[in-house]
Formats: C-alpha cells, sequence, structure tokens
C-alpha cells in the first residue's frame, strides 16, 4: 500500500527538521492534522464566527449549524446517537467529568472502583481524587508480561461494592487492545458500569460504542488528526440524564433564579460555558476526513507498518520491548542507551519519537523500567521511515559503545 | 552521525553516564535534596557532609538520562572538598552557562563540566544537564 495520497492532505509532513525530512512517529502523542481540519477551523474563526446556540444572526446561524454538525459527525463515527455526545476538552477532561459528576451522585463510602496498572494518568488520577472524597477504595487489575490486562484477575476483584470499572482501550505504552466486550460483560454481572479510555483506540480501531457495550467511552479529537483543546465524552443517555452537573455555567441550564437552577437535558447539561467551537468543528473535519478514507485498506496498511516495525527492531541487539504490542506503537529500552538521548540523537535525523513514562508511571515500573522510547504510527507512515528509524536506532548505538 | 550530537555526548560525559562517581548512599550526610523532572523521569537525590565551610563529602543516587547522570557525577566530582562559597559559584555558573548561546566561549574555572558545552544548543534537555544543580541549590537552602 502506498500513502502517498494519503499523506498529501497533511501539510505538516513536508517540512524538514534539523536539514532532514521530517520522520514524524509520535502520533500516540499527537497526530498531525489535515488540510480539510485545518481549513474548517480557519473557516469557523475567519467567516462563520458567531457564538452557538444563541444568536438570530447569519454569522450564529453558520457556527450552530457547523457545531451540530460536528455532533452528528462524531456520533456517527462511534455509531451513538448525537445526544449521547458531550464535547470536553480531551480525554481528561472526559473521565475527570464522570468520575466528579457520576462519582458525586453515585460513590458512597465503602464503594470500589477498579482500574487497571497499564492506564494512562489520566484514567487513573481522576478516580484517585474520586475515591478519596467519597471514600471508597481504587483496586487494581494486574498486567500480564505482554502488557495485557489480566482479566482473570480483575473479574476476581469485582463483587457487589465495585461501582465503576475503568480500563484503557488501547495501551499507549504496550500497545495491547483491551477485550472490552468481555470487561463490560463481567462489569455489568458484577453490578458496576464499564468505562473506556479510547484516546490511544479511535485511530486505529472502528469504535462502535454499542458493540463494545461499555457504558462511557472517552477520546481526545488531537489524537484524531483534529484539533488540541476539543475531545469527547460518550455516556449511555440514560445515565447521563441521572448525572449531576459537572461545571456550571450558561448554556447548560434551563432556567436560573438567583439561588438555583434548573438544568438542562445532556449532552448540554455537561457544557456549560461557550465551548471550543473551532475545535468541535475541527474535530468534526476530522473525522469526516477518516470516514471517507478506504478504511480497510487504512487498515491493512497501518497493519503491515506495524509488522515491519517489529521485525525491524525485533533485529536490534539489546532492544526489548514493553510488552507485546497489537498494534499502532511499540515502545522499547534500549540497553546503554537511556530513552531520553535516544530521542535527541534521532531528532537530529529528522525522525520524532517519544521519550519518558509517557503519562503511566505504574506500567512502566511493572517492567522495571522508569523511561521509555516509543514509536508510533498513524496511516500516512511509510516503510521507508521504519527503515530510516531502524538505521536511526542503530547508529545511536555507537554513540554510546 | 550529526555534529551537534557529537558535541553533545563527549567522551567524558558517556564515560560519567555510564559510569558514575560518588554514586551511592553517603553515610553521614548534613545535606540532602532530591529533585524530578516529571517530563522526562530523571531523578537526582544529591547528598553531601559539610563541616564548617567545607563540603567534606558529595554523593549521589539517582535515575535518568546520561546528561542527568553525568553531570550529577562530574559536578559531585568538583564539590568534594571545595569551599561551600566556591561550590556555590561553580553551581551558578555551571547552571548559567548551560543556557548561553551555543559558541560563546567556555569559562575555564568549569573544567570537565565545560564538557556540557554542547547542551547550550538543544535547549530542551538542558534541565536534564541542570537538574543536580537545581538539587544542590535545594540541599544548601536555596530555593532552587
Amino acid at each position: 500500500m502506498d500513502p502517498t495520497a494519503w499523506r498529501a492532505d497533511f501539510p505538516a509532513l513536508d517540512q524538514e527538521v534539523h536539514g532532514r525530512r521530517l520522520v514524524y512517529l509520535d502520533n500516540g502523542s499527537t497526530t498531525l492534522k489535515p488540510r480539510s481540519v485545518i481549513d474548517a477551523v480557519v473557516q469557523a474563526m475567519a467567516r462563520d464566527c458567531g457564538n452557538v446556540h444563541r444568536g438570530v444572526h447569519a454569522l450564529s446561524e453558520a457556527a450552530t449549524a457547523a457545531f451540530d454538525a460536528a455532533r452528528q459527525e462524531v456520533a456517527d463515527f462511534i455509531a451513538a446517537p448525537p445526544d449521547e455526545i458531550v464535547f470536553t476538552s480531551g480525554t481528561t477532561s472526559s473521565i475527570n467529568l464522570v468520575a466528579q459528576a457520576w462519582g458525586r451522585a453515585s460513590l458512597r463510602p465503602g464503594d470500589a472502583v477498579v482500574a487497571t496498572a497499564l492506564e494512562h494518568h489520566s484514567n487513573l488520577v481522576p478516580w484517585q481524587l474520586a475515591c478519596a472524597e467519597r471514600g471508597a477504595d481504587l483496586r487494581i487489575a494486574p498486567v500480564d508480561e505482554r502488557g495485557r490486562v489480566d482479566v482473570a484477575a480483575l473479574a476476581a476483584l469485582l463483587d457487589e461494592r465495585v461501582r465503576m470499572v475503568a480500563v484503557s482501550h488501547v495501551s499507549n505504552v504496550a500497545g495491547t487492545v483491551a477485550p472490552v466486550a468481555e470487561i463490560a460483560r463481567l462489569a455489568h454481572a458484577a453490578g458496576a458500569l464499564l468505562l473506556v479510555d479510547g484516546a490511544q483506540a479511535v485511530a486505529h480501531l472502528p469504535v462502535d460504542v454499542g458493540a463494545l457495550g461499555c457504558d462511557f467511552y472517552a477520546f481526545s479529537g488531537h489524537k484524531l488528526f483534529g484539533p488540541t483543546g476539543v475531545g469527547v465524552l460518550w455516556g449511555r443517555a440514560r445515565l447521563l440524564d441521572a448525572m449531576p452537573p459537572w461545571q456550571g455555567g450558561g448554556e447548560m441550564v434551563a432556567s436560573v433564579e438567583l439561588t438555583g437552577a434548573r438544568f438542562r437535558e445532556p449532552p448540554h447539561r455537561f457544557e456549560a460555558g461557550t465551548p471550543n467551537i473551532a475545535g468541535v468543528i475541527g474535530l468534526g473535519a476530522a473525522v469526516r476526513h477518516l470516514r471517507r478514507l478506504d478504511r480497510a485498506a487504512v487498515a491493512a496498511h497501518e497493519s503491515a507498518l506495524h509488522a515491519r516495525m517489529l521485525a525491524a527492531l525485533a533485529d536490534i541487539d539489546g532492544l526489548r520491548l514493553v510488552g507485546r504490542p497489537e498494534l499502532a506503537l511499540a515502545a522499547f529500552d534500549l540497553r546503554g542507551v537511556p530513552p531520553h538521548d535516544l530521542a535527541t540523537i534521532l531528532d537530529r535525523d529528522g525522525i520524532a519519537i517519544r521519550s519518558g513514562h509517557h503519562c503511566a508511571e505504574p506500567l512502566h515500573r511493572r517492567f522495571g523500567l522508569t523511561a521509555s522510547a516509543r514509536a508510533s504510527l498513524a496511516f500516512y507512515n511509510t516503510a521507508e521511515e521504519i527503515d530510516l528509524l531502524a538505521a536511526s536506532i542503530a547508529r545511536a548505538r555507537e554513540v554510546f559503545r | 552521525m550529526n555534529d551537534s550530537v557529537r558535541q553533545l555526548y563527549q567522551a567524558i560525559i558517556i564515560d560519567h553516564g555510564q559510569s558514575p562517581r560518588h554514586h551511592g548512599a553517603l553515610p553521614g550526610a548534613t545535606h540532602e535534596a532530591t529533585v524530578d523532572n516529571p517530563l522526562c523521569g530523571d531523578q537526582v537525590t544529591l547528598r553531601l557532609v559539610v563541616e564548617g565551610d567545607r563540603i567534606r563529602a558529595a554523593g549521589f543516587e539517582g535515575q535518568g538520562c546520561t546528561l542527568s547522570q553525568a553531570a550529577a557525577s562530574l559536578l559531585a566530582t568538583r564539590l568534594t572538598g571545595a569551599a561551600i562559597d566556591d561550590a556555590r559559584a561553580l553551581v551558578d555558573r555551571f547552571t548559567a552557562f548551560v543556557r548561553e548561546p551555543a559558541g560563546a566561549p567556555v569559562p575555564e574555572e568549569l573544567g570537565d563540566l565545560g564538557a556540557f558545552a554542547g547542551v547550550r544548543e538543544f535547549k530542551s534537555r538542558q534541565p536534564c544537564a541542570t537538574l543536580v544543580a537545581l538539587a544542590f541549590t535545594r540541599a544548601t537552602g536555596g530555593r532552587g
């Protein structure tokens, strides 16, 4: 598969860094943006610059139409009705919204929340805070040698005290895919809900929230070829309906008296204040861009690239993968070359990778590491770029001999 | 290999990164501070044995990249036996030096720490090089 036509849509790919052609392999941190997203954001700022759901004038109507169309686009993307799509500032705020608003209404002293040892800090710390506030326990399901959630051990943690299970769809370090449907069945059988952090999944896997069987699904725009500062919380209508507001303000109220207010139906109840209008419209454009691609061809290309990357890394002496990545990325430790130094050396070859703990300190500790290097793919990457990565890693090793 | 990379990873830095000196526990330490770089997970704990106005011994423990660990090793070497006022001046000079424009002259008083000249071209890595300097400032009562 030749991604040349796909690449042409991404202006950021067409640049040099440190005199080398950019090889962008940090898509797990943030993805590049196609021209259609940039144009949509520019139009929202340059022309349709009204506020949404407020004015009767032309600019407000144009902005409102584009905003509502984006909600529909995102809803279709994950096979959900639009009134179950809450726009937030990103995955982190989506999860905090549930931990705070749902937690306030539903977590009682002595209750428990179950998370896993591979979670990104954004699906761990909000639960630590909510549990501490509510007097609930946070239980952690372990991760196996391959970097997968130990589902049997997770099941053993489920009892009548557990109200919520929180798992990542795709691990941002191990690159493993959680068996979400199976975990949903287990959680529901125990009377608990399931929240899925889909930040690393949506750019790589088709997501049908009904088929997954979860209750909440959170993701970010900027890891999905959209703008930063915008994200999505999907929640089942009856659950969103039962939740109190998270933040108060304009837009989320039906009627306000000086000492009290009635709140609107979801999703508006959870969207206080003027939203990130251009961001939402840009996210809508990103989803439209993806949905217009040949998704089967994209998936086949990504899968071939990932296999090539794993094979190339396996050939490097002293390189140890973190877990056994199943898609999209590979995090690794290279003996004798600290990840930060490796990333600096690769950068000078024009190659962008991530180094550090990738906001997953506990998972690194699980594998006896404090940090790793991570190369993460998007559909616009090429086989040649994988070869450049491998060659650059080999040269970096020479520096440290 | 890129010239800037060669400048950054000079032999002495690689050597001290891979075989750090003054590494490990320091019995009888009178001063201690731990600093983290949460962005990359680097961590340095610097310990000093101060008697009167002199540093009798210096040691560090930590983990992280070559730059943070090599800087800790090289600085602990220099601190050992130094007068506390001289040590403060050296640490301040080193911290300022790392942020100077690339190509500026390397002050002689830095000694082996002058090997960090290359990091002046790598802005995102300067906090790695100065992590131990921050630990020194905190350990000796500065705000850092």
